[in-house]
């Protein structure tokens, strides 16, 4: 009897920390698809933004194209060309508004100054949004490799969470709001 | 938007962090967002109306110092009456990793929680044995900060993850525009100049007795600096044995180096507009020198040990120059140099003046707001923080 017992507390206090794990494990996808919906937002607003520049005709025309056709290929690609095409859409925006005349020229135009202010916004917040966002795959990652998590297959059909890697590095100019206008 | 900020430590107790937090609460405030503190307290003490007393914290030795922490029933209970009420948006944890409310709350809530970790301590065995409890509760946190790239690095060590790094805020303008004080200014004399108050005047603040700050060095580097420039004057502002500190120093120099006590913080700015030059001899221990922001922001030229930290407020020795750490004679030779070219001293001062306008309160508010934005524009519409239920529960709903 007493046996049977001791069986019994066993076998809850397994299930207890089986039905915690996977707590936590739901948690942390939670958080994953939260990180990436703000990491989204901020990818999609950085284009918008950048589309609006190259299609206002402030730039010269061949770094309007060139930053029109970024904005465009980021907004459209397909998930498995996400980050190679916002990569490009960063370097794009490195490369024509690299140089403070370009920077002051789109702050000339009509309501430039609050079309450069959402684009340092969103070139501050596109790396904040990544970093939260990978952050929060590892912690996911170092969970579901736990023994207990592949045996027991805690982590349900939930696909095995990615990384996102791009470049992100702003354009000096706008990344650096302390530099004299 | 409704922000709930935890302070780990006692509101009552003077230190860095808690003017951190009541800084950023009052630059919040001033923004039109409603901000609400929890801290632990004394039930006697006066607190700012937005600070909500979290009990008194318990001293228990740990660390090797005495910590007074919070833990236990009652402060959990009070943090989850704290989320209830608050029905924020988002919450801020500061120190989460410290055994003390940081945890408690990181334990208690569920939502968007961002974390800015202030220490870069080395690793301790007490950490380690804890992990395994310590990581549940630190993967609920939505969005890290660390207050320098030194802090950041140490917690990518420590915890694994990443953080983006937000710098310690500063009112700029309250040192900037402070008046200086004719007392603390150099006297009549060049550089050249002998006698005590007659020359330039040497700045140093923080505990005289904590060798961590570095007293000792400059003390053995001022026979040095006094046999170049006869004239100069070290005035020392914050706590400790006056005797003892000056024991090393031969009785005659004594009278070159000035005790101003504790000071307060108009007269921390009026110093440091004063003085032609800021020493910071730290020797180790600091993860971002919040005072080499405030002398960059009176103007004052600057020079410190070349620790990873202050290197980095010091933009590499561009803002402010560095000298090798716990070495009194390069400390010396430094100093000398500066006080002798005023030249390079305006440079200095005027570089830095640029350089701190990224720690002003109107940039890191920005920041910190924007980091808020973020991590509840991904959360779901209309879901505040709230009390966590177990996770095995939430598992099943």
């Amino acid at each position: 009897m007493t046996t049977f017992i001791w069986i019994a507390a066993v076998v809850v206090l397994i299930g207890i920390y089986l039905s915690w794990t996977a707590g936590r494990l739901d948690r942390l996808h939670a958080r994953i698809d939260a990180a990436r919906a703000a990491l989204d937002a901020q990818l999609l607003r950085r284009a918008s933004v950048a589309q609006e520049i190259g299609t206002s005709g402030v730039l010269d025309p061949a770094a309007s194209i060139v930053l029109y056709q970024a904005a465009h290929a980021a907004r459209q690609a397909p998930e498995d060309g996400r980050e190679v095409a916002e990569s490009e859409l960063t370097q794009a925006l490195r490369a024509t508004l690299g140089e403070r005349e370009q920077v002051a020229a789109v702050r000339e135009a009509p309501a430039g100054e609050q079309t450069l202010a959402e684009l340092t916004a969103a070139v501050r917040r596109v790396p904040m949004a990544r970093r939260f966002h990978n952050d929060a795959v590892r912690a996911a990652r170092a969970v579901r490799r736990h023994r207990v998590v592949r045996y027991f297959r805690l982590a349900g059909h939930a696909p095995f969470p990615l990384a996102f890697e791009m470049d992100d590095e702003p354009p000096a100019v706008l990344g650096d709001p302390h530099l004299p206008a | 938007m409704r922000i709930g900020i935890v302070c780990p430590y006692a509101w009552d107790v003077p230190g860095g962090v808690q003017f951190h937090i009541r800084d950023l609460a009052e630059h919040l405030l001033s923004r039109g967002h409603h901000v609400s503190v929890l801290a632990p307290a004394d039930d006697g003490t006066p607190l700012p109306p937005y600070v909500v007393s979290a009990g008194r914290a318990v001293p228990v030795p740990y660390n090797g110092s005495v910590a007074r922490l919070n833990f236990g029933f009652l402060s959990a209970a009070r943090v989850r009456r704290w989320l209830q009420n608050g029905a924020f948006d988002v919450i801020h944890i500061h120190e989460p990793a410290s055994p003390s409310l940081g945890l408690l709350s990181c334990w208690a809530a569920r939502g968007p929680i961002v974390a800015t970790f202030h220490t870069s301590n080395p690793r301790s065995r007490a950490m380690i044995a804890a992990y395994p409890i310590l990581q549940p509760a630190l993967e609920k946190i939505s969005a890290r900060i660390a207050v320098s790239e030194y802090a950041r690095r140490t917690l990518v060590e420590h915890l694994g993850g990443d953080a983006v790094v937000i710098p310690n805020g500063v009112d700029v303008d309250f040192f900037a525009r402070a008046e200086p004080k004719a007392a603390w200014q150099s006297g009549p004399g060049d550089a050249a100049a002998t006698g005590a108050g007659s020359g330039p005047t040497i700045g140093f603040m923080g505990r005289i007795d904590e060798p961590r700050k570095g007293l000792p060095v400059l003390m053995r580097a001022l026979p040095a600096i006094l046999a170049e420039v006869p004239g100069a004057r070290l005035l020392v502002a914050g706590r400790g044995d006056e005797e003892e500190a000056v024991a090393a120093l031969p009785p005659e120099l004594r009278s070159h180096v000035e005790f101003l006590g504790m000071v307060s913080d108009e007269d921390k700015a009026r110093l440091l507009r004063s003085v032609d030059l800021y020493v910071a001899p730290n020797t180790g221990g600091e993860s971002f020198g919040i005072i080499l922001v405030e002398a960059l922001s009176a103007g004052a030229p600057v020079l410190a040990s070349d620790l990873d930290a202050f290197a980095q407020v010091l933009d590499q020795g561009e803002a402010g120059e560095l000298f090798a750490n716990e070495d009194a004679d390069a400390l010396a030779a430094a100093a000398v140099r500066l006080l002798r070219d005023p030249a390079r001293r305006a440079e200095l001062s005027e570089r830095g003046s640029r350089h701190v306008r990224r720690f002003d309160w109107s940039t890191v508010g920005a920041d910190i707001l924007a980091v808020y934005e973020t991590v509840t524009e991904g959360a779901e519409p209309g879901r505040s923080v709230a009390a966590d239920e177990p996770a095995g529960r939430t598992a099943q709903d």
